[in-house]
This record gives structure tokens, sequence and C-alpha cells, in this order.
């Protein structure tokens, strides 16, 4: 259990996806400008990660590992070069039935989601935590709880530099540097706040 | 822009259009990777392999993919071709290959292909399309390497791993600045690279939210 724990507190702080491995960050910049539609999208986020992950994890270790095809009678295949193809063609499928399952049976939520959730599917973020899975050979419990800890990482810091950029929008910032540039150095500044808790070691 | 002519089609979107400074593309795998001159050199290399052919697919096949599964059929080519070039590197830069990590596989998701393919290669011919990757390629490729010199030579003294300013630790006179090798150096330097693009081409500046009000209050003049 305090494996666990501590591989989530990991997750969220000290390795957060956006702000140390800058992952998901076109629509980190493109989708912080108001709260609420950076809230949406990192609700969404947290959904897709923590299914996609175990998911991909369940292939990697049945299907694609070297020697993992053993019970199909096949113990010399190494399929895992087909790894990127796999991983990118789950998450786009896993997005299209959550579509389909949330319009059907949660209205509510889609609506929330709206247009988000096929964005999702070239977030860096999502095909980032599937990748750091398979090489850090995380077990499947791991792979959930790793998979929900990115997605909340993720989720605070588009939040944070939402709340940010709501006040900044009313500050005097140089011409050039309005808009992207002034965006690019507060992330920074963020990213540097966010280093500190990597001397935690867990 | 299909009258466009090829060298504006080459040369646009490295100062003009630039796809970092101003269409907010590609950002998310790249950061990581300019902590050298040696990785970024090699990753600039492959994400420009990568959108020029994928766009010369994606424009090979732009008539006959569906309208409404097109992003799968994209998503497939482009997937197909980062498998390529990781295997590629795997076999002949291993070394390089182990430090670029996840992020080869991550030019999957890099918006620049995705974007360029969707927004060119559907609509225009295989060779156009073809040196809209190139030159979309070499626009990411300038700001990657500019970030990267800063990088490298201010955070370890040395250009392409040759030592050009000897460190202190090994007897030199430098003291190396060990910010620059951390993340949050990069959105910096890339912020103030923007700043610097905007001053010289004034026309990328984006319009306030709100204009400030002159001052009324006599003090704070």
């Amino acid at each position: 259990m305090e494996h666990y724990i501590s591989l989530i507190l990991k997750a969220i702080f000290v390795e957060n996806m956006a702000l140390a491995f800058f992952l998901g960050m076109c629509t980190f910049l493109a989708i912080s400008k108001k709260i609420e539609a950076a809230a949406g999208l990192g609700i969404a986020v947290v959904v897709v990660l923590t299914i996609t992950v175990p998911v991909n994890n369940l292939l990697y270790n049945t299907i694609l590992r070297e020697g993992a095809l053993e019970w199909a009678g096949l113990p010399n295949v190494d399929l895992s070069f087909l790894g990127l193809l796999t991983y990118i063609g789950v998450i786009a499928a896993l997005i299209q039935i959550m579509e389909m399952v949330l319009d059907k049976y949660i209205p509510a939520l889609y609506a929330a989601l709206g247009v988000f959730l096929p964005l999702i599917t070239v977030n860096c973020a999502i095909l980032g935590a599937s990748l750091f899975m398979v090489e850090r050979d995380y077990t499947f419990g791991e792979s959930v709880v790793y998979g929900f800890g990115a997605g909340v990482g993720w989720a605070l810091a588009i939040i944070a530099l939402a709340g940010i950029r709501e006040k900044l929008k009313y500050s005097d910032v140089p011409e050039g540097l309005r808009g992207l540039g002034i965006t690019f150095i507060t992330v920074g500044l963020m990213s540097l706040g966010f280093m500190s808790f990597s001397g935690i070691s867990l | 822009m299909a009258d466009a002519s090829a060298k504006q089609v080459l040369f646009e979107p490295i100062f003009s259009n630039n796809p970092i400074a101003l269409q907010i593309l590609g950002i998310c795998s790249a950061l990581a990777v300019t902590t050298s001159m040696n990785v970024t050199l090699v990753m600039c290399a492959a994400v420009i392999a990568v959108t020029a052919f994928s766009n010369l697919a994606v424009s090979l096949v732009r008539a006959q993919i569906p309208g409404s599964i097109r992003i799968i059929v994209q998503m497939t080519i482009i997937a197909s071709l980062v498998i390529v070039v990781d295997q590629v590197l795997k076999a002949y830069a291993y070394e390089i290959s182990k430090q670029l990590s996840v992020f080869v596989g991550l030019i999957i998701t890099n918006c620049i292909v995705m974007g360029r393919a969707e927004g060119f290669a559907m609509k225009n011919g295989p060779w156009l399309s073809f040196l809209d990757g190139v030159g979309n390629g070499l626009g990411y490729s300038v700001l990657l390497l500019f970030v990267a010199f800063f990088r490298e030579l201010l955070g370890a003294g040395s250009l392409f791993g040759v030592s050009l300013m000897p460190v202190v630790n090994e007897g030199g006179w430098y003291i190396p600045n060990g910010l620059l090798l951390l993340p949050p150096s990069a959105f910096f330097i890339i912020g103030l690279a923007i700043w610097g693009l905007r001053v010289w081409k004034p026309e990328q500046v984006e319009e306030p939210d709100f204009k400030m009000s002159r001052h009324t209050v006599k003090e704070a003049f």
C-alpha cells in the first residue's frame, strides 16, 4: 500500500507530466485561458489516462512483449516494435468508445467535456504515460495508480496556469511578450516551483 | 494556398509562420531534448523526416480517405513512419536513442506532424506537401537548435559535447549555470525568443484582451 501511495505522489508532484516532462504542452498552452475550460479538460485527461494506461499495460504484457505469446505457442516472437502503433490505436479507439458511452449514459458529463474528448487523442501526455509505463516496467496495479496520478498532476498544472492567466490579462505586458511569450515565462516559473518537489525522495 | 510557390511554402514556416512561436504546435515532445546539441540534432532530423514523409503519404492518398475516418488513417501513417525512425535510431545511434527515450515515440503526437497533415497535405499536391513538411520541420529545428545552443553552452560550457569554456570542476574558469540544464530554463529561453521574434516582426504581436487605460492619478507618472 505504501508503495502505491509513494507512486501516486511521485506521479502528481515530483514527475509532473506538464511541468517536469513538458508533455501535453500544446493543449496546455492553448486551452488555459479560462478556468472552466481548463478544469473540463483536466477531468477528461484524468479519466482517459486512468483507463488507457492499464489497458496498454495488459496489451503489452500479454501480446507485445518478448516471449509474451508463449500461450499461443510462439515463444520466440517479439512484437514490441509494434508498440507505438498499438498504443495510439488503443488510445484513439478508447476515446471514441468513451465518447459514445458517455453520450448514451451520462449526457451531463458528455456535455461538460464537449470538444475536449476528441482533442485528447493528440495530447502527448496520454501517449507519454503509456510509454513511461512500458519503459519503467510497471505491473498492472502500478499502472492503474500511475495513470491516475499522472492525470491528476496534469489537471492540477493546467488549472493553476488558467488561474494565473485569468489574472494576467489585466496586467500591462510589454508588446512583443503579450500572449504566448508571457505564458511561456509563467510556465517556466511554475515549473521552477514544482522543481522544489524533486528534493523529496519517497 | 494552392497557388503558393514552392519557395514560399518551404521558407515561410521558418520565421514568418514558425510552428512553435506562432502556431503553438509541437512544443510537447521537444523541450526535454534540448539539453545538448547532439541529441537535439538527431531529434530535429527525425521530426523533419517524419513531417515530410507523412505529408507526402497523406497527400498521395488524400482523395481516397473518407472524411469521417481521416484522423485514424493519418495517425496510422504517422505511427508507422515513427516506428521506422525509431528502429533506425536503435540500430545506428543506440546511445542517442537511449537518451531520447520516450520522446521519439512522442513524435506521433507532435502536433506539427498532425497539424500539417490535416491542415496542408489534405488540400495540396504531393510535391508541395512534401516541401511544406520539410519547411515546418526546419522551422521547428531552428527554434530547437537555438534553445539547445544556449542551454548547452551556458549550462555545460560545451557545444556538441566539445568543451569550449572549460568548467571549474575540470580546472577551467567557467562556472556553469546549472539552471539551464533544468527543465524551466527551456521555457524562459523560448519565451524570450518569441519576444525577440515579435520585436523583429511586429505583425505577429497578439491583440491585448484589455486596453490599459491612461494613468489618472498624479503620483503614477
